[in-house]
């Protein structure tokens, strides 16, 4: 087929039609790429805050009858909440199947090994997974229900066994060989301490020591005895895991033991806990075994730790929570969180977090009396004895440590004094409490950037204004990009220097700057004044806008003076060392990476971004307006005041507005230019740890998912809302300018 | 007089004035400043024999002056240090950087002026620059050739001996990293295809059998290199020489271990200035030592182009097209409005923030799932869902993605609009106008944004060190080994090592000069690349400024 060359051929041009709507879909969809990539930042970041304000839930999984329900002692369930495990009065240890598949079925039983009949049991702190049957003959044995995992043709497969951490012969407890009413007992690395009460109304301390017969091999118990003197009823027992305290509850008298030595067993405080018509009903520790949860009849539940008082340190009440009014009310406490929880005879489960105040979740589990509860080693789930009923819950509680309020109130932490803004929020121990307030942080953050801002301000303005306005276009050509050139100066830099060379020479001349801050403005004035003075011959042979290349000889031996005389300054008003001066005489403490170190050198990285935004905004501003005014007779520096200054006003302030948002955003200056430590000090000479150097020393050790690095992702969050804000109104406000200039 | 004066506002010009000379001065000494802090590291400097005795027991120190500070007396007495019969309110105090590090307690120490009795450069004294423990400085007595001691002539021998163990050291180095590593590569993956066929249940006694021969081949060839390597490492264990230290003992010196060494005190201005360009030329070539500490940065050098290269690779596509959207495309609506306000805030949302997204979306989502699709193997050890230099490289391209798009569209807005309508007028579409006319006219101006993303990109740290950089990477992400790039691995970055030598670092008064080195180094090529772009763009400018008439 011949094809006519003069006819237009329809395919070739159906296939350009085509390329040019691909290109322009194509190009198009480019574009809003742009936007979407800062929507998907927006919202993955919140994506993974957001679970850290939602509530805790409790579901029910399912439940299964027991047949011997008021037989059962102790119960607990193994981490992967597969099998649970129930304690008998007898001494017999039953494993059932709780996943969903085979709920329910019954596993198999072991009998504990004991050597005389039951008389007491007892618990160890969640995370020990211990139990302990108390003897009629006056002793003790520590079981541990364990299981041993394999993977017979690629399965899971657990097989119970139970272990005897002290080995199968039970502790003697009682010399006298009285039966055991009730006891508390700790096992933890290498220190073993039981207190009980024997059947004869004695309570005693008694510390076991394991001691290798040198001869024969065989492990030999030093047990250390101490009788504790107690008056009245005793209702309850309880020891702290690493058994440096002992807690006897009396009716609603607490009497507390220090048994760090137990040859030297002291009563350190009777606390007197009760409220007004309330009786204590239960007592329980709390993870980390610092604070006391008390429960009393009129449903409320406080917080009791030591703090700092004159008197030395003492228990005191710090917190408490309202729960429902029941004659029965017990607390069980998680493996390592400061989470609680209740349960009551009327079936109700309650969950708290004291740290953060919160009352995370409240429901019905059963219709009668919940007789006892065990938590899931990840506090995922949980056992609870009711109704002659074993009933599995799942738990969802990833993230109680945050609310709005442990953000950004004052929350009183364990062991310290009183409320406060901390920020501390990983430590070697598994039950350290977190302590996740933003305040400190965030102050740290507007700290810094107000420092930064006092110095770079003043100077970026006027030399953005002198540059603009007065300057000769050719001096301008040059000074403007290499004063812009600093914004493409590393902040790595930056720090560096600031950390490395200006810390050390502030720490060592700070007179000089003290000095310079008052130098520079009287010599430069000195040195104007001068001018004047000097014949006009000589001034008229220097052009005019040229005063800042004047003054660069004027700046630099002033620097120098300043500096030469630090040293006198500091001998003859400071006694030689101003550091001491300082400390001794004002008070104050002297870091050397301090804010004066981070203002001058961030203040340095935002003078760029500010000097060149304002001064576009001064340059732009319509020459016949300034004209006008100097026709009138006003004086160049009237008309740059009252004329020029007030129209560029608003590019001035966009220009400011970059500035702060750059300055609240660096990372590396803060980084290495402060100490990074969270405190909330006004003063020029300490540190401070802001929001984005915070995120750069924490975020590589935070483990995904949890709290800490969800609170990293607010705290990015953060950020980026508040440079959003200011980007946003900074860019409209230019915009704004722009319009109003082409209208002139 | 004077009141008039200042009413007339003249006083606050100069004010004014004064803020820029500041400016000025800060941005040039700062300049300045790393300059020659950087570059006067490599100059070798006097070695100076020191007698002293006053405040400390009589003795000798060898060593360099590295700083020199005044000190109040009245501190120096509150110190303890009796200085009766000294006159002047402040006394000079030496640093001297004495190096042997593993005989004296300090390789630093400081030295008033008032303990030092005399002050003598012997032309014979000998630095020697070691692989391990730092500078050695003494007195050359013998030189041991295969156990052989030579008195004769000892400097030169000592210097063929010390090329002669240096040129073994980069055999051995060479066959360690080369082929050996290529070896070690090859088994690990066979160890992971082995784990491959087991998981897809594909592991049948054929594939094991293959498999083992391979692995009897790679390992039968280890053998043989390993031999080579040995017979490499105890060659150039052969030579020694003793050198006597400051207290004045004879330290016997494996040549292995060196280096370098020279005589500075010996030298002339060229010889010097030869030494100085050999020191510079190490500096860049050389893998890092001692923690950082000493050595050369090329890994970080490597390091840094290789990620800014492959996110400038990411970033001009996605920029320009943007800008041409929003020069040649968008129409006046609130898309185009929300377009904008997103390319000014992509500009000034902090950059850590950009750590934390590329860390949490990056790392995590995207690279945790291509691990689950495509790298299943290689569990638990992650492969892409781990911190590595295309998460970094992809992290900074939207970091500097404003910066292209406003760079070019600037250049799209100076291409007058005659061209376009021409161009259109004589029938094109206008896919084929940007292709074949604006494009081409503006690559300038694209190519001043790559430059200016590149310069950004170059310095940022603070995102890096959530999404890839370490301080330490033991290979390179460009290497023999297919398939030759590795993107998912660590690397290093030179600002990231400023950052991490300067503060992180053991020893940060030996490694203070090579942070300054590296710091110049840095702000060297960013600069550099800024006036560049400076200069295309300014050069464009006169371009089309002569186009409109």
């Amino acid at each position: 087929m011949t094809s006519n060359p003069n006819k237009p051929s329809f395919n070739t041009d159906r296939s350009r039609l085509f390329k040019d709507r691909f290109a322009q879909y194509s190009i198009t969809a480019g574009g809003i790429m742009v936007l979407i990539a800062l929507l998907l930042i927006f919202f993955y970041l919140l994506y993974v805050v957001q679970p850290i304000f939602e509530s805790a839930d409790v579901e029910t999984r399912d439940s299964f009858p027991l047949t011997n329900a008021e037989q059962i002692a102790g119960l607990g369930v193994e981490e992967q909440t597969e099998v649970a495990f129930l304690l008998t009065k007898a001494g017999v240890v039953d494993f059932y199947s709780v996943e969903k598949q085979t709920f329910g079925k019954k596993l198999t039983s072991l009998p504990v090994k004991l050597d005389a009949k039951v008389s007491s049991f007892a618990t160890s702190a969640p995370f020990q997974g211990q139990y302990a049957y108390g003897l009629e003959n006056g002793s003790a044995v520590i079981v541990v229900p364990k299981f041993l995992v394999t993977f017979p043709n690629d399965k899971r497969k657990l097989t119970p066994r139970l272990d005897y951490p002290l080995g199968e012969l039970s502790l003697a407890v009682d010399d006298q060989g009285a039966a055991i009413a009730q006891f508390a007992f700790s096992h933890y690395e290498e220190k073993t301490a039981i207190v009980a009460q024997t059947v004869d109304k004695r309570v005693m301390f008694s510390s076991f020591i394991a001691e290798e017969n040198m001869f024969t091999g065989e492990i030999e118990w030093q047990v250390e005895r101490t009788e504790l003197d107690v008056e009245g009823r005793i209702d309850q027992l309880l020891m702290s895991p690493d058994t440096t305290r002992t807690f006897v509850r009396t009716a609603n008298q607490i009497y507390i033991y220090d048994t760090r030595f137990p040859s030297d067993v002291e009563l350190i405080q009777v606390l007197a806990a009760n409220e007004e018509n309330a009786n204590l009903v239960s007592a329980e520790l709390l993870a980390g075994a610092n604070s006391l949860m008390l429960a009393n009849d009129n449903g409320e539940v406080s917080q009791w730790f030591e703090v700092n008082t004159d008197d030395g340190r003492e228990y005191q009440k710090i917190r408490a929570f309202e729960t429902a009014k029941q004659d029965k009310l017990d607390i069980f406490t998680e493996f390592y969180r400061r989470t609680f929880f209740t349960t009551s005879s009327n079936g109700e489960l309650g969950l708290y977090y004291t740290t953060s105040e919160a009352k995370l979740w409240q429901g019905k589990i059963s219709d009668g009396a919940i007789e006892n509860f065990a938590i899931a080693p990840r506090s995922n789930a949980a056992l609870i004895l009711a109704d002659n009923k074993l009933t599995v819950v799942d738990i969802h509680n990833e993230h109680p440590e945050v609310t709005w309020s442990a953000l950004w109130q004052e929350v009183w932490y364990e062991g310290y004094p009183e409320p406060g803004y901390i920020w501390q929020s990983t430590s070697a121990s598994d039950d350290f409490e977190s302590k996740f307030s933003l305040v400190p942080i965030s102050f740290g953050t507007i700290k810094a950037a107000m420092y930064a801002m006092l110095f770079a301000v003043p100077i970026a303005l006027s030399a953005a204004v002198y540059t603009a306005y007065f300057m000769s276009s050719e001096l301008r050509k040059v000074v403007k990009p290499t004063v812009e050139i600093m914004e493409a100066l590393p902040t790595v830099i930056l720090g560096f220097l600031a950390g490395l060379w200006l810390a050390p020479l502030i720490e060592e001349h700070l007179p000089a700057i003290v000095g310079l801050l008052i130098m520079l403005p009287v010599g430069i004035i000195a040195t104007a004044y001068g001018w004047t003075k000097l014949p006009a011959g000589i001034r008229h042979r220097i052009p005019e806008g040229s005063h800042s290349i004047l003054l660069i000889p004027v700046v630099l031996l002033i620097g120098w003076l300043a500096f030469a005389m630090s040293g006198a300054i500091e001998l003859w008003m400071f006694d030689g060392n101003v550091r001491q001066y300082l400390t001794n005489e004002l008070g104050m403490t002297f870091d050397q990476r301090n804010s004066l170190v981070v203002g001058i050198a961030m203040g340095f990285a935002v003078i760029p971004t500010i000097f060149s935004i304002a001064e576009d905004a001064v340059f732009s501003v319509p020459k016949h307006l300034s004209n006008g005014s100097l026709a009138l007779g006003a004086t160049q520096w009237q008309t740059l005041v009252s004329v020029v200054l007030l129209t560029a006003s608003p590019g001035i302030f966009s220009a400011v507005m970059m500035g702060l948002g750059r300055a609240v955003g660096e990372t590396m200056i803060v980084l290495m230019a402060t100490g990074n430590t969270p405190i909330m000090d006004w003063s020029i000479f300490q540190g401070m740890r802001t929001l984005a150097a915070n995120i750069a020393v924490e975020m590589p050790e935070s483990e995904v998912g949890s709290s800490h690095y969800r609170i990293l992702f607010l705290a990015a969050f953060v950020l980026f809302i508040f440079t959003f804000i200011f980007n946003t109104v900074a860019e409209f406000v230019r915009q704004q300018l722009r319009d109003k200039y082409s209208s002139m | 007089m004077v009141k008039q004066w200042f009413k007339s506002g003249s006083p606050w010009i100069w004010m004014t004035g004064g803020a820029v000379s500041i400016s000025l001065i800060s941005v040039l000494g700062l300049l300045a400043m790393i300059a020659w802090k950087g570059l006067s590291f490599f100059w070798p400097s006097q070695v100076v024999q020191f007698e002293l005795d006053g405040s400390v027991t009589k003795q000798t120190v060898i060593g360099e002056v590295y700083d020199r500070e005044m000190v109040p007396k009245s501190r120096l007495e509150a110190m303890g240090v009796d200085l009766s019969g000294f006159e002047k309110e402040q006394l000079e105090r030496l640093l001297i950087k004495t190096g042997n590090r593993e005989y004296v307690d300090l390789d630093f120490r400081w030295v008033l002026e008032t303990d030092i009795k005399s002050k003598t450069t012997p032309a014979d004294l000998a630095v020697f620059e070691r692989s391990k423990n730092g500078n050695f400085y003494g007195y050359i007595e013998t030189v041991i050739k295969d156990g052989q001691v030579i008195t004769d002539n000892k400097k030169q021998v000592l210097e063929e001996l010390v090329d002669r163990a240096v040129d073994l050291n980069d055999q051995a180095a060479d066959l360690q990293d080369g082929d050996i590593g290529h070896i070690n590569y090859a088994l690990e993956r066979l160890r992971l295809q082995e784990k491959s066929y087991l998981l897809d249940d594909a592991l049948t006694d054929e594939r094991v059998a293959e498999l083992a021969q391979q692995r009897a081949a790679l390992r039968a060839d280890y053998l043989v290199l390993e031999k080579q390597l040995f017979a490499l490492r105890n060659q150039a264990k052969r030579d020694k020489v003793t050198v006597k230290d400051m207290r004045g003992e004879s330290v016997t010196i494996p040549l292995y271990q060196v280096l370098d060494f020279w005589l500075p005190n010996d030298m002339g201005f060229f010889a010097k200035l030869g030494h100085y360009f050999v020191q510079l030329g190490k500096f860049i070539s050389d893998d890092p030592r001692e923690a950082n500490t000493e050595g050369g940065v090329f890994p970080a050098i490597f390091g840094t182009v290789f990620m800014v290269m492959l996110m400038a690779v990411i970033v001009t596509p996605f920029g320009v097209v943007a800008a041409i959207y929003l020069h040649e495309y968008a129409a006046k609506n609130a898309v185009t409005k929300m377009i904008r306000i997103a390319v000014i805030n992509l500009a000034g949302v902090p950059s850590i923030v950009y750590g934390v997204f590329g860390l949490g979306f990056f790392v995590y989502v995207l690279g945790g799932s291509l691990d689950q699709l495509f790298y299943p193997e290689a569990a638990p050890s992650p492969v892409f869902g781990t911190p590595g230099v295309m998460w970094s490289a992809l992290t900074l391209a939207i970091l500097t993605l404003p910066v292209v798009i406003v760079s070019t569209e600037e250049g799209l807005s100076r291409i007058p609009s005659t061209v376009r309508h021409g161009s259109l007028a004589l029938g094109a579409t206008q896919a084929e106008t940007l292709w074949r006319i604006i494009v081409p006219m503006a690559s300038p101006a694209i190519m001043t944004g790559l430059i200016l993303a590149v310069a950004r990109a170059a310095g940022e740290v603070a995102p890096l060190m959530l999404v890839g950089v370490v301080k330490m990477a033991p290979t390179l992400p460009l290497d023999g080994n297919f398939p030759y790039f590795h993107l998912d691995r660590k690397f290093m970055h030179l600002g990231f090592h400023i950052y991490d030598v300067g503060f992180q670092s053991p020893n940060v008064e030996a490694a203070r000069p090579l942070v300054y080195a590296t710091a110049f180094l840095l702000v060297s090529v960013i600069i550099t690349l800024n006036i560049t772009a400076i200069g295309i763009r300014n050069h464009l400018r006169e371009k089309y400024r002569s186009l409109e008439h």
